[in-house]
């Protein structure tokens, strides 16, 4: 059975993938240019990897719970 | 220099426009870049495609005011933690960890756990099985029209009241924080909020709810890992605190023991004894408002089962447990990481002192969780941090306008204005009430805006209604002997006696020595008290006058009391999915953290 249903978690799965996406390209940009924030401990380039977890998490539940999905 | 995140001229225009309108002018805490502004902009079209997208699935009551009751027990579960988790309460519990250590950790332990879990295993079953749409309906059922009544209107005028403090409040610290300018944070916070909840109904309010805690988490989470790297871990944490208090560069005190200053009123700075934290906040307070209070006990109630239902507070519990990871331990990494520009420790002050010393370029305990998030947040994690606490305010507020419209149109229109219309009439008065518990609340915003001193009191007025509500709804789910009059008297006795107590300290301050039993009490100790006294009497009302009343029969008790209710068998599941076994790995987590920080 196919659900045409839009469940929470594809939201939540296209949110954090546009915000994943957004993050982690920042932060690949302060890594690339050197142009890096005036945070405490910005040398650990937390952009990159929190927005890079986003991302994963983002493109999983994006597709795991996809709209027209088999149930 | 953060443009590049934003790919077109029209929207970089469109984003730059928002943020000189956003401006106040005023001094902020932080200033936010493109990025972030597209970061929250973006958060405010999720919410209302959500809305929009599930107003098809809002036509009948059921629908709108119980969302089909076709919520799984993860969706209940995250829903209702995340309608309890608001911006306030994550700043405000972080400026009081700063303030006071890890005793602020018993209102998300002792203080929600036991609760949360007796709702699950103990009290689900009766709110489930009879149907009920809401908690006065359940005490309609139970002891009759005029109890209900009493716990509609108490509900409705504090849930709204509520609203709009927050409303205010969030609004001010988004003007300390931001810049915002307070017109514009209630406006618009308040038109997103009427939108998603009157278009798609509780549906569309618990689907934000569950996204905005995935974004509580996303935006929070970061600040502690970055501030436990920063100290050296927790005995690095620890270590520093205990240097910090021996140069004097904060007061003396047990910040990282959560039990050992609990003998007497004086040896800890909120003022309470353990008896207090126990049968005060343990008890009264605590089971009063998570197994009582509309406003979370409606998420449970719109599981697709049984099971669900039950295992919704207990998923909400490991959650719950979690919390003070993203609010506590930020307010502890305050007191060891934040400096001043000049490279000293940061000293946090009370909302008093700031406003005596308004030059001084002082902070405020309550924002040490944004100076943490502008320490470590470069552009984009700040706005999701930022982002974070609009959706703690959102979710908290959806939650008291959608709750705040169930009860309205079941407990105090149906049954009193309109009695017979048609569903589809119910479901309009139910998005109407939607929209007009939205424009009460800004009144009641902008009330508040203008006699700020009602803010010291809403707490109290909430506790007034709480405990004895707990009363008649234990009294009448676990008694069968109870009488309509027994819990009308002990409804309105409690309540009554709160509000006596309440007026004799505010009358004469050395009655604290009777009401919470020291001098030496603070107000949240008073707080606890005064809620343990009126479910005492609520307790002994209802007792004393079912006694001399004649009760119902026991079959009208079906579905209602215990020992008159036949809990339906549920198909039987592998362990791993079964509540009863969640429920004791959430008590030996509970137990765990007592002891781990005792």
């Amino acid at each position: 059975m196919k659900s045409m249903d839009i469940s929470i978690w594809f939201f939540i799965g296209v949110l954090l993938t546009i915000y994943g996406v957004l993050i982690l390209s920042y932060g690949l940009w302060e890594l690339i240019t050197g142009n890096v924030a005036n945070v405490v401990l910005a040398n650990l380039h937390a952009p990159v990897w929190w927005g890079g977890i986003m991302l994963a998490l983002g493109i999983f539940y994006s597709v795991r719970f996809r709209p027209g999905k088999e149930i | 220099m953060h443009q590049f995140a934003v790919t077109s001229n029209l929207a970089s225009g469109i984003l730059s426009q928002a943020a000189v309108f956003l401006a106040n002018g005023a001094p902020s805490l932080a200033h936010l870049s493109l990025l972030d502004i597209a970061v929250i902009a973006i958060y405010f079209v999720m919410v209302i495609w959500i809305g929009y997208y599930l107003k098809s699935k809002a036509n009948t009551s059921e629908e709108f005011f119980m969302a089909g009751r076709e919520m799984t027990a993860w969706i209940a579960g995250l829903s209702f933690v995340s309608a309890n988790l608001g911006s306030l309460e994550l700043m405000g519990w972080a400026g009081s960890a700063y303030q006071y250590g890890i005793l602020a950790a018993h209102w998300y332990w002792i203080g929600a756990i036991p609760a949360m879990l007796f709702l699950g295993m103990v009290m689900m079953p009766f709110y489930y099985v009879c149907k009920t749409h809401s908690v006065p309906g359940y005490l309609k059922m139970r002891f009759g029209q005029g109890s209900s009544v009493v716990a509609a209107f108490s509900f409705a005028f504090m849930t709204i009241l509520m609203s709009g403090v927050n409303m205010f409040a969030m609004a001010e610290v988004m003007k300390v924080v931001l810049g915002w300018n307070l017109n514009f944070s209630i406006i618009v916070s308040s038109v997103a909020v009427a939108a998603y909840v009157a278009l798609g109904g509780l549906r569309s309010a618990i689907f934000n709810e569950v996204l905005q805690f995935v974004l509580i988490w996303g935006g929070a989470l970061l600040v502690p890992i970055l501030g436990l790297i920063e100290a050296g871990g927790w005995s690095g944490l620890k270590r520093k605190i205990a240097h910090n208090i021996a140069t004097g560069a904060i007061p003396a005190g047990d910040y990282t023991h959560m039990w050992r200053s609990m003998g007497h009123f004086q040896d800890n700075p909120m003022g309470v004894h353990w008896t207090g934290i126990v049968f005060g906040l343990g008890f009264a307070i605590s089971f009063g408002y998570w197994t009582t209070d509309f406003l979370v006990v409606q998420r449970v109630l719109a599981a697709n089962s049984l099971r669900s239902a039950r295992m919704a507070p207990i998923i909400g519990s490991f959650f719950k447990m979690a919390v003070p990871f993203i609010v506590i331990l930020p307010g502890l990494l305050g007191l060891v990481v934040l400096q001043n520009p000049d490279g000293s420790l940061m000293k946090l002050v009370g909302e008093d002192v700031v406003k005596a010393n308004p030059a001084a370029g002082l902070h405020s305990y309550n924002e040490v969780l944004p100076l943490m998030l502008v320490r470590y947040c470069s552009p984009g994690l700040l706005g999701l941090g930022i982002t974070a606490l609009i959706a703690g305010f959102m979710s908290g507020m959806a939650g008291n306008v959608s709750a705040f419209s169930a009860v309205w149109t079941y407990d105090i229109y149906q049954p009193l204005i309109n009695k017979r219309a048609k569903d589809e009439h119910y479901v309009a008065v139910g998005r109407w009430a939607t929209i007009l518990g939205v424009i009460i609340s800004i009144f009641a915003a902008y009330m508040v805006m203008n006699a700020k001193g009602i803010m010291d009191y809403v707490q109290a007025l909430f506790s007034f209604f709480i405990a004895p509500l707990l009363g008649a709804v234990l009294m009448g789910m676990f008694w069968k002997r109870a009488t309509t009059a027994g819990g009308f008297w002990g409804l309105l006795t409690g309540t009554l006696t709160s509000i006596g107590l309440f007026a004799w300290v505010k009358a004469d301050p050395s009655a604290l020595r009777y009401v919470a039993l020291s001098p030496y009490a603070k107000d949240m100790a008073e707080n606890m008290y005064r809620a343990v006294w009126s479910i005492s009497v609520t307790f002994l009302v209802i007792f004393v006058v079912s006694m001399f009343g004649k009760a119902r029969p026991v079959a009208e008790l079906n579905g209602l009391v215990y020992g008159a209710t036949k809990i339906p068998k549920e198909e039987p599941v592998p362990f791993y999915k079964n509540e009863w076994y969640w429920a004791a790995v959430a008590i030996v987590a509970f137990v765990a953290l007592q002891i781990t920080f005792w």
